[in-house]
């Protein structure tokens, strides 16, 4: 299984998921108009990773923006993860980086935290 | 004729950074966003005032974009495109960013309420109806996840301030302006 890397633009995020180390990572700004469309290959790499998953799965999210469209999309990431971690086959844990004065990002984090059943961490980021 | 310089004076007095009326499209979006975002650095705004007016603009911005109906034009009978008019102001410490654009008048009573529901919630209760539709499972056919004005209300921490102007049969105008206050 080959490792997912989609780079970065101005509109989406730098992608990272890595099946040998089991770390994904979601780094920078998500605020596509058609985020079921960027998220796909996303969720399909996450399909493909849950019949042979790493013993532990560390997710890294760090967002500096995302729009609505997408989140609903981080939420089906964060589904899939959900199950992953549920089959018992890999302990999933998630990291949500948030920066120091940025309410809004960790209110956000609490939100899905609060809907998503994995054990979730806060990360708070100096500026 | 248009008096520009009236036009120009109207803008100046209401303090506006930026305007745009025509097509909305996808570059279009990406460009003002990236013009705005140079702006607010360059008015050395906090972090956090800046992120929250980035932010309600994305949301406004592709509010226009997923949602505006296109009206053919009145003269010619030609397709008006996804024509709408967006401006952003800074008066003293506070934003305001207007949007305006057409919609099928047969819509209106559903995103009237909707609107009127968000504008009589509190804090908290915005914070739970933004969890129960994010965990809905719906995408509207439009590609929306149904979420950008609760957003925007939440992120504002105002009340949403909207129009609808009735243009013919079919169509209203339909404006809203959002205004994000810069807390010291």
């Amino acid at each position: 299984m080959d490792t997912l890397i989609i780079e970065g633009s101005a509109k989406t995020p730098d992608i990272k998921f890595n099946p040998q180390s089991g770390v994904v990572e979601i780094k920078g700004r998500s605020i596509p108009e058609n985020s079921i469309e960027f998220y796909k290959p996303l969720i399909d790499w996450l399909d493909k990773y849950s019949f042979k998953p790493q013993p532990n799965t560390v997710v890294n999210i760090q967002l500096e923006y995302f729009n609505t469209s997408s989140s609903k999309c981080i939420l089906d990431v964060f589904k899939k993860l959900e199950a992953i971690n549920k089959s018992g086959n890999s302990k999933v844990i998630i990291n949500w980086h948030f920066e120091e004065d940025d309410e809004d990002m960790s209110e956000a984090g609490e939100d899905y935290q609060a809907i998503i059943n994995v054990p979730f961490n806060m990360v708070m980021v100096e500026e | 004729m248009l008096d520009i310089f009236e036009f120009y004076n109207l803008m100046e007095r209401n303090k506006i950074m930026l305007s745009f009326k025509g097509d909305i499209t996808s570059e279009l979006l990406t460009s003002i966003l990236q013009i705005m975002e140079s702006k607010l650095d360059n008015l050395q705004e906090e972090p956090k005032t800046k992120k929250k007016v980035y932010n309600v603009l994305v949301e406004c911005l592709q509010n226009l974009y997923h949602h505006l109906d296109a009206r053919p034009n009145a003269e010619d009978g030609s397709e008006n495109h996804k024509t709408a008019i967006f401006m952003i102001g800074k008066i003293e410490n506070e934003y305001s960013i207007i949007t305006g654009n057409y919609m099928l008048t047969k819509n209106v009573e559903n995103l009237k309420s909707k609107l009127v529901k968000i504008n009589g919630m509190t804090k908290d209760e915005l914070k739970e109806y933004y969890k129960e539709v994010l965990n809905n499972d719906e995408f509207s056919s439009k590609g929306g996840g149904g979420l950008g004005m609760i957003d925007i209300a939440r992120k504002s921490g105002q009340k949403l301030n909207f129009q609808f102007v009735p243009v013919d049969n079919n169509f209203t105008f339909f404006s809203l302006n959002i205004k994000i206050a810069n807390k010291e």
